[in-house]
């Protein structure tokens, strides 16, 4: 009898339950945004994002360079807006262009501007989108306050110390008139994005390095490590340098080989990217049925007004005025070409 | 008295000293492990001191090290074991059963069977993307848009998307797959160690083969079949590889379907059904994306979370063995 009665319950259920196959607006399609955007919507940026009222899911994915600035966004913003969900993955630029491409996410964080592969990919699958630039990565090369020598290095000197299988020993053999003494050396571990960028722009191709120098994921480690040995040199970002300056000697960097090229970083050499190749902007890519929706809308402009004071709480440096100012009117311009 | 042959003394002490030398290599052996896990644990219990507190359990993940925690994946994985088990124990079983009960030994029993302990040793990396392509997109079948297949219930709407996309269903399907070899091989094991004199008695009192299976043969293994679910299920627990395929993320602030405390289960019934089609962390995918952080509390955070997951897959491993002493000693014939 048991067996008749539960066919009979799911019969029923099936019977009471209708069908019916919809199209869905990808990616985020089970919650429907309300719209409560002001009319114009460009008329005044919503610089504090408390007056607007918006809702829905945002799916954020990408380079995990660019995951500390997102994240932080994405923490501030829902904070304003309780009934938005933003969440971020980081599987890479490069995996993250693959999803976006896909219609999988809403806004795609890149250390790079997309190739043109994955741009032809966007537009076979149909998929418009517009890059953001949101904030600026720089790197610094440190040495020991005691170092009276060693002031400018070429890339090529630092491709020669951090190449792998690199046979500089001492820094007499990265320029004869150093001391003959041994060079320690300090750097991010592998699994940093830091080291990626580094290796790629110094030694040409990403996580190539020598390995015999003391690595940490750890900053902190990395600032001490310099701090407490005359002979050291070690790169990191140059958040940490600025709240170490005290205990850190900064190396001005030449592109090429002539050392009269040498730019000392700053923040202001790092905006204007005059100190290259270790500088380098950070996007953000956004699908334009995303940009379509409000909470995508307000979440952009949370991102490039009120939200850039968390840019260098995460340790990146500010765009400069001008070219925030235009990222702002790219998202306003596109928002209102979307109507 | 002779034995017809010499044993020369410093032969017999040679020999000895052979003997303790190999007792000690074996003893060091044992060691080894041991040491070794021993100050893993130790290593991390240290780092995770003062950082796994109540605070730690209760919060969504944050930029900041001291007000990050792991409620959002404590409920990912939550949902991604039950699913995981939901789907994994029917499947599993019923193969099993079919395998050691019905089929008879022809040559594509053969061939499953050794595919099976194969599958077993695949790497979980390729179940990842094995699920990527099936589960979360659907070979694309769909079109780039989607569908949606929407269910009337009555009282609440269900709403499946189609393909699944990156959601805790694709995740748990995946897992099921990554599992279910070993499921099936454990219950095979247990079905295959119940004595034929019980099935023989069964059938002889008049039993059908089903009776049999269902009455005498099932419970008689269920201590061997449970210990294998529960292994795998320690082992989906763990699993990071295939889910950061399918897309588990590593920053989100809300529970599968927005429900994290039972008043949001009376509020909406509905959310039960459509959580399994949201968005998702896990364990092992939040302790990863904690290492690689930059700020420093975020090494403490990161250990605070391996011991959280230490002891839950301690707490599995350990209900598996009080269940197969438990049932066991229940048994009698």
């Amino acid at each position: 009898m048991k067996r008749t009665s539960l066919f009979a319950v799911v019969l029923a259920v099936i019977a009471a339950a209708g069908c019916t196959v919809q199209d869905a607006t990808p990616p985020s399609s089970g919650t429907a945004p309300t719209t409560k955007t002001p009319g114009g919507g460009n008329s005044e940026p919503a610089s504090t994002g408390a007056a607007v009222a918006v809702e829905g899911e945002i799916k954020i994915d990408g380079s995990s360079t660019v995951f500390p600035v997102s994240q932080a966004m994405a923490e501030e913003f829902q904070k304003i807006h309780p009934k938005t969900q933003v969440v971020v993955g980081e599987s890479g630029t490069g995996g993250g262009f693959k999803k976006f491409s896909a219609g999988e996410i809403d806004i795609n964080d890149a250390s790079r501007p997309i190739t043109e592969a994955e741009a032809k990919a966007c537009e076979e699958k149909g998929i418009k989108y517009v890059g953001f630039k949101v904030c600026i990565d720089g790197l610094s090369v440190l040495v020991n306050p005691q170092n009276e020598f060693a002031k400018v290095l070429t890339t090529d000197q630092l491709k020669q110390i951090w190449q792998p299988n690199s046979t500089v020993k001492t820094w007499k053999d990265v320029n004869p008139e150093w001391p003959a003494e041994p060079i320690k050396l300090y750097g991010p571990g592998t699994a940093s994005g830091t080291f990626d960028y580094f290796t790629e722009v110094i030694n040409g191709k990403a996580k190539q390095s020598r390995t015999d120098y003391l690595p940490s994921e750890d900053d902190n480690v990395l600032v001490k490590g310099i701090a407490g040995d005359k002979y050291a040199l070690g790169y990191f970002g140059f958040a940490y340098y600025s709240e170490n300056k005290d205990s850190l000697k900064l190396i001005s960097i030449a592109k090429g080989s002539d050392p009269a090229a040498a730019v000392t970083p700053s923040i202001e050499t790092i905006r204007s990217g005059e100190y290259s190749p270790l500088s380098r902007p950070l996007y953000v890519y956004v699908t334009a049925p995303a940009l379509k929706r409000p909470v995508v809308q307000e979440f952009m402009r949370y991102y490039l007004n009120a939200g850039q004071k968390l840019v260098s709480e995460v340790g990146y440096i500010e765009l400069d005025k001008p070219t925030l100012e235009e990222q702002v009117k790219l998202l306003e311009d596109t928002i209102a070409g979307l109507k | 008295m002779s034995l017809g042959f010499d044993i020369p003394a410093d032969d017999l002490a040679k020999r000895h000293r052979k003997e303790r030398v190999f007792e000690w290599i074996c003893l060091s052996a044992l060691w080894a492990g041991v040491v070794i896990l021993g100050i893993l644990v130790l290593g991390t219990t240290y780092q995770a001191w003062g950082w796994l507190d109540w605070q730690f359990l209760t919060s969504w993940d944050s930029r900041k090290p001291a007000e990050a925690g792991l409620l959002a994946p404590l409920w990912g994985s939550f949902w991604i074991l039950t699913l995981t088990a939901l789907f994994t124990i029917p499947v599993g079983l019923g193969a099993a059963v079919y395998l050691e009960e019905y089929s008879s030994d022809t040559w594509m029993r053969r061939i499953i069977q050794v595919n099976l302990s194969n599958l077993a040793g695949v790497p979980s990396i390729v179940y990842g993307i094995l699920g990527m392509t099936v589960f979360v997109r659907a070979f694309g079948i769909f079109g780039s848009e989607g569908k949606k297949l929407v269910i009337e219930l009555g009282i609440t709407q269900w709403t499946i998307p189609l393909p699944f996309g990156r959601c805790v269903v694709s995740g748990a399907l995946t897992l099921t797959l990554l599992v279910l070899p070993t499921v099936i091989v454990a219950a095979q094991e247990a079905l295959r160690g119940i004595p034929a004199s019980i099935r023989h008695a069964s059938l002889a009192l008049g039993a059908t083969k089903w009776q049999t299976i269902r009455h005498q043969v099932i419970p008689a293994a269920l201590p061997g079949i449970l210990t294998g679910v529960i292994l795998a299920m320690s082992r989906a627990m763990g699993e990071a590889a295939p889910l950061i395929l399918i897309g588990a993320l590593t920053y989100v602030a809300f529970a599968p379907g927005r429900i994290d405390s039972l008043d949001d289960v009376f509020k909406d019934p509905g959310a039960i059904l459509n959580a399994p089609f949201d968005t998702f962390s896990a364990l092992p995918i939040q302790v990863f994306s904690w290492i690689s952080r930059p700020k420093a509390g975020f090494q403490h955070v990161s250990a605070a979370g391996i011991i959280v997951l230490l002891v839950v897959l301690i707490t599995m491993n350990s209900v598996a063995i009080y269940a197969r002493q438990r049932f066991r000693t229940k048994l009698k014939w």
